[in-house]
């Protein structure tokens, strides 16, 4: 059973993408004793799972680097990964938080050594590449994972596979008899960040995400690019395992939609921006991306990574909403359907791959959070109302890139900062 | 230049949005369109007519009221719906669409011999009749509506739909004598007039 001290004057952080382990540590920092609760077996979120970062097209890697440093020298964290939050009770100041954990089924002794996967033979779907590939059912999540501890999937105990595993450890790591626990944590304070989902890309119909082997989406065409993805970095397409050259990507698939999202997702502009790149990277002059939109939104300073975008003679910018995609029954070819409304032109262009800028879903949306967190029309939690110590950080509260994620978080920790300042004097 | 018309321009002089938000059924729903382009790539009639929805939207926005009134595309429409279905800002464009063509049609400006508006004439005509639309006088002034010779030979095309509909009874040869109606033709037609009379207050065509 983990021993778990906390206090009413300790902050708890649900979410450890980078808005959390963000919130989580500014707090520490400031010498604020943290509860970091993540649901999956690592932290980082949905930004470990990017190849690179706009506008300066750096990777994400050496932001995680900086902030797993921060973690590790800071005592004031407690990271609790594999766990949820179950129930909020109370007030400002004094909450019981009920979080419950599910079995890594590896403990501390683990060095990652990777004895246990090599000889286990099952394989489940890996959820860090949005199931595009296979992982031996005992696991590092990925290369950046925190902590470096590998993870049994929960399908093979009993099985002869758990039995392989527990005898190729040298260090005795496995633990085949973990149980579920429950927790039951005193928090003054409390950060909900627990960012966003990408919006399910089969709803809309039109496209044939599901249908069409070479209808991606923007996040899935991430690990295309990315060398620790399904293909090796290779953007090959899904139907045939041909290069894709020719690329189209279809800004607000799912966003600025009545019938889907409300909301702009703000970060798919840039996204596919971006992603062009990606493809001029690997085919070089005969990279062929086409942009199908219907407004570029690339404020401020990211006007100039788009101008940059527009010189570059690989890439095609047509103003239009695809209406519909068909696919060539011979060669899987999409097949892009629409009116051009710059002249109002028929098209019906062939492509290679088509990737769709899926468009951010709160993860929030639907899910039970306490009673004095409020929802926008999109799910998005608003601003805590005066007086209130569950604040919202990062996606769960808006549709953001990083760089905003981690100022929102800062704002964030200050703010449940506030609430445990207070808690600490009125004991004092 | 028919009298509604002129009035028409003078009182909504350069303003042709506001003229049609005020006066065209959902035609408030105009100034919502994002220039997508989704209805007009999902219209399964796209190649056929002139403007489609979202142009017929900007050139609305454009003043372009000639154009716009006189173009064929409203008349075009089938109402499949499938650009409202699809359209991100759920606009009515299927409503804003019979819309313009009912006002272009009440100002005169709609095209001269275009078959769906001739068809919706004849239509109309014949149902407010007696309540009921008359099938028989429905087919035979639709064929009829371009000359004789030109009557035969659409009736001739058409005999096995027309053969197949008597034996279906599904029309009768009788009723080419007036036909039935509804029981109270008197009353229904009353209430034709007080909706067109609540349509003309509420669009501004009354005097």
């Amino acid at each position: 059973m983990a021993t778990v001290v906390a206090t009413n004057q300790t902050i708890l952080v649900v979410g450890g993408g980078v808005s959390g382990m963000t919130a989580a540590l500014e707090a520490a920092e400031c010498g604020k004793q943290v509860v970091l609760v993540e649901n999956t077996a690592t932290l980082g979120g949905r930004t470990a799972n990017l190849y690179r970062y706009f506008p300066k097209l750096c990777h994400p890697t050496c932001g995680l680097e900086i902030n797993l440093r921060r973690l590790k020298g800071n005592r004031n964290v407690r990271v609790l990964t594999l766990a949820e939050v179950t129930a909020v009770a109370g007030t400002r100041g004094d909450f019981t938080v009920t979080v419950r954990r599910s079995p890594r089924y590896v403990n501390e002794n683990c060095t990652a050594c990777g004895a246990c996967a090599e000889a286990v033979s099952a394989e489940v779907p890996n959820p860090w590449n949005y199931g595009l590939d296979k992982l031996k059912a005992a696991y590092l999540p990925h290369a950046m994972a925190y902590p470096q501890r590998y993870v049994l999937d929960p399908s093979i105990i009993g099985t002869p596979d758990a039995e392989k595993a527990k005898a190729a450890c040298k260090y005795g790591a496995i633990d085949l008899d973990m149980k579920e626990e429950t927790l039951e944590l005193k928090v003054g304070a409390i950060v909900w960040a627990t960012g966003w989902r990408p919006y399910d890309a089969a709803r809309i119909q039109p496209y044939g995400y599901g249908r069409f082997p070479n209808v991606i989406t923007s996040v899935e065409f991430e690990r295309l690019a990315d060398p620790h993805g399904p293909t090796g970095g290779k953007i090959l397409r899904p139907s045939d395992g041909k290069e894709a050259r020719s690329i189209a990507f279809i800004q607000c698939a799912g966003s600025r939609d009545e019938n889907h999202l409300r909301h702009c997702s703000r970060i798919c502009c840039m996204a596919s921006l971006k992603q062009t790149q990606y493809v001029r990277e690997a085919f070089g002059e005969e990279a062929q991306s086409t942009v199908y939109y219907i407004d570029i939104r690339a404020i401020d300073r990211f006007e100039d990574f788009y101008a940059r975008v527009q010189r570059d003679p690989t890439v095609k910018f047509v103003k239009s909403k695809v209406a519909r995609i068909a696919e060539d029954q011979t060669t899987r070819d999409p097949i892009l359907h629409g009116v051009d409304t710059e002249g109002y032109h028929r098209y019906a262009n062939r492509h290679d791959l088509v990737v769709l800028a899926i468009g951010m879903e709160p993860s929030v949306k639907g899910v039970d959070i306490p009673a004095e967190v409020v929802a926008d029309s999109s799910g998005f939690i608003e601003a805590a109302a005066d007086g209130a110590a569950v604040f919202g950080a990062g996606c769960a509260t808006n549709a953001l890139d990083v760089n905003r994620s981690v100022q929102n978080a800062t704002a964030a920790a200050l703010r449940a900062i506030q609430v445990v300042n207070r808690a600490a004097r009125a004991e004092s | 230049m028919s009298e509604l018309n002129e009035q028409a321009l003078a009182k909504y002089r350069n303003s042709f949005l506001r003229e049609v938000e005020e006066r065209v059924d959902e035609g408030e729903w105009v100034k919502m369109c994002m220039q997508c382009g989704v209805c007009a790539g999902s219209c399964p009639f796209g190649p056929h007519w002139e403007h489609s929805p979202q142009k017929i939207f900007m050139m609305i926005r454009a003043g372009k009221r000639e154009e716009v009134l006189a173009s064929d595309s409203m008349w075009m429409c089938t109402s499949c719906y499938n650009c409202v279905v699809r359209c991100p800002r759920k606009l009515p464009i299927t409503t804003i669409m019979h819309g313009l063509a009912t006002y272009a049609h009440r100002l005169g400006l709609a095209p001269k011999n275009q078959p769906t508006r001739d068809f919706s004439v004849i239509f109309w005509e014949n149902f407010t009749r007696n309540g009921r639309a008359n099938e028989i006088r429905l087919m035979l002034r639709l064929w009829f509506k371009d000359g004789i010779g030109a009557g035969i030979r659409k009736a001739l095309a058409m005999k096995d739909v027309g053969l197949g509909m008597l034996r279906a009874k599904r029309m009768s040869p009788l009723e080419i004598f007036g036909g039935h109606g509804v029981k109270d033709v008197k009353g229904f037609q009353a209430m034709i007039r007080k909706a067109q009379e609540i349509e003309d207050r509420k669009r501004g065509f009354s005097k």
